[in-house]
């Protein structure tokens, strides 16, 4: 449903967004990671029409967003960064205007508006002004907005960004569920969101593709993938080593296999090692590999700019 | 069609839900009756004519048109909301218009609300009810000039109050133009033709038309052609601003 190829956008000397491509298809729910200021935004913008590129092509549902915005745009739904709405309306007036932009009159508008209250939880604050509401309401409000057309395709910029533990867990679940029937980009520097809702992540940093791939396919370029953990009366680092590397901290001793998918074998290994050496076991883990390790080393830090 | 009407809609109830419409409406219904009856002498002058009313139209619309259409684009980008409309399935030209015309429609039922002077002017005497019709075409038109910059200026920045100072100066200059003391000083220095065209692109000589009740089409473009222009270059604006 969308095509990105070799997307490029600069500003003045800065560029934004460097050369990145991808596919998202039906029923597919693409995690957009990536430290702040590294181009998850901009690439989001130019998804949607918001931003022209500088170069390259993005097309939604074969239309070519620049050539062909409005064809474009009528597919998508857009859930910007900040979760902007109009201030001075009510919940239900601000949906019913949106719902009369994507083309929704009479009866199909009043009920898109009262299926988007329904799926964002809002029927408590129909009545109120957006400026009165919470924070977590304004964005369900704008989110509500995004679903309104039931979209095929559905774009959200940080969609779970200023929500309480619970509201969040409510919006992946949502997420999830649309992803069955939609194609959905979302944007997040959570990782466990990730874990949560996507079937495929992409991680970008300045501007640029460093990594894509299931969520375990990324875990599995940790370098924790497959470790185990040995804490062992007995236990030395020379015996040990002969499995693989091992690290030596705070009396445990971490073996690392020398291939990151026999992890299974080197458990097996390290079982038949302490047997045999009648070692006294106090604890033993098998490690998984982190999204938190893997997002960090492949991304910088400090990457300036909004 | 159907986008401008929506956006049109949306855009005029924002003013009356907030106290911006009601504050706005009483202010230039005192100011224009100030105007009027005190320094214009509507009574002394004897006259059955609203030319004391129409007179400061170019001076009251001054302060007032910037006030109600710096908000526009301003705060659209301010709170980002610009995002969303833009992204609607819809071009930038339909929003453009129809804010513009929101704003516009606003101006007219100000204007509307002004009656009275005319029942006024109705009761004491006979004026010439053709001449007083002209008058609020071309005072409408000259609003729409000013509000159609207003739009330009407002898309220039996120900061309403920059925007307002921006498109005051703006409808200053087209006010200065062919103010008979700025003429005046003109024609000292250079030749008539100078002055001339500096003074055809004054809104006060291409309003003065209307109030006498003549519709020449020359004012009717003159005006036309500044709103043209000034919501072309808002979208110009927009562009640039997205393009980056």
């Amino acid at each position: 449903m969308i095509r990105i190829e070799n997307l490029v956008k600069t500003f003045g000397a800065k560029r934004a967004v460097d050369g990145i491509s991808f596919g998202v298809e039906r029923g597919e729910v693409l995690g957009f990671l990536g430290p702040n200021g590294s181009g998850k935004s901009t690439t989001m913008r130019m998804i949607t029409g918001f931003y022209p590129p500088t170069s390259g092509r993005v097309t939604v549902g074969g239309h070519d967003v620049a050539e062909n915005p409005i064809a474009a745009k009528r597919l998508i739904g857009y859930l910007p960064e900040n979760a902007a709405s109009y201030p001075d309306m009510t919940v239900e007036s601000f949906l019913g205007f949106t719902a009369a932009m994507r083309g929704l009159d009479g009866a199909a508008r009043k009920r898109a508006v009262g299926r988007a209250i329904e799926m964002c939880f809002l029927s408590a604050v129909v009545r109120q002004n957006i400026d009165t509401l919470s924070k977590g309401y304004k964005h369900r409000t704008c989110l509500a907005q995004a679903l309104i057309h039931d979209p095929e395709v559905l774009v959200l910029d940080e969609p779970t960004d200023g929500l309480d533990p619970n509201q969040k867990h409510e919006v992946r679940n949502l997420i999830r569920e649309l992803g069955k029937s939609k194609a959905v980009v979302f944007s997040t520097h959570i990782l466990e969101e990730v874990d949560a809702a996507c079937s495929r992540a992409i991680i970008i940093d300045r501007g640029k593709i460093v990594a894509q791939g299931t969520p375990n396919e990324l875990r599995a370029r940790s370098r924790l993938e497959g470790a185990v953990t040995l804490q062992a009366d007995g236990a030395t680092a020379e015996k040990l080593s002969a499995l693989g590397r091992v690290e030596d901290f705070a009396g445990a001793f971490r073996i690392y296999p020398r291939d990151p998918s026999h992890g299974p074998e080197l458990a097996a290994a390290v079982i038949e090692l302490v047997n045999r050496e009648g070692w006294k076991v106090h604890g033993m883990y098998s490690e998984r590999g982190e999204l938190d390790e893997v997002f960090r080393s492949l991304t910088q830090p400090d990457t300036a700019g909004p | 069609m159907r986008a401008v009407r929506i956006i049109c809609r949306r855009e005029l109830e924002a003013y009356f839900t907030s106290p911006v419409a009601y504050v706005f409406l009483v202010i230039f219904l005192l100011l224009t009756g100030f105007f009027t009856f005190t320094a214009g002498a509507f009574f002394e002058r004897g006259e059955a004519s609203l030319s004391a009313f129409f007179g400061w139209h170019p001076w009251v619309y001054l302060v007032l048109v910037p006030a109600v259409g710096m908000r526009l684009w301003a705060e659209e980008r301010r709170a980002g909301t610009i995002e969303l409309l833009l992204t609607m399935p819809i071009t930038a030209w339909q929003a453009i218009l129809g804010k513009f015309l929101a704003s516009w429609i606003f101006l007219a039922l100000a204007l509307v609300l002004t009656f009275p002077v005319v029942l006024t002017v109705n009761v004491l005497g006979e004026p010439d009810n053709g001449a007083i019709a002209a008058g609020y075409v071309g005072s409408w038109l000259l609003a729409g000039a000013y509000l159609a910059l207003t739009c330009m200026t407002s898309a220039m920045t996120r900061n309403q109050v920059v925007a307002f100072i921006l498109s005051v100066v703006m409808c200053l200059f087209l006010i200065l133009a062919g103010f008979n003391p700025v003429t005046d000083l003109l024609a000292r220095w250079t030749s008539p033709t100078v002055v001339d065209t500096v003074a055809a692109f004054s809104v006060i000589t291409h309003f003065d038309g209307f109030q006498k009740g003549v519709l020449d089409s020359r004012d009717l473009i003159f005006f036309f052609s500044v709103i043209g222009f000034a919501l072309f270059a808002t979208g110009v604006i927009i562009r640039g601003h997205r393009a980056g």
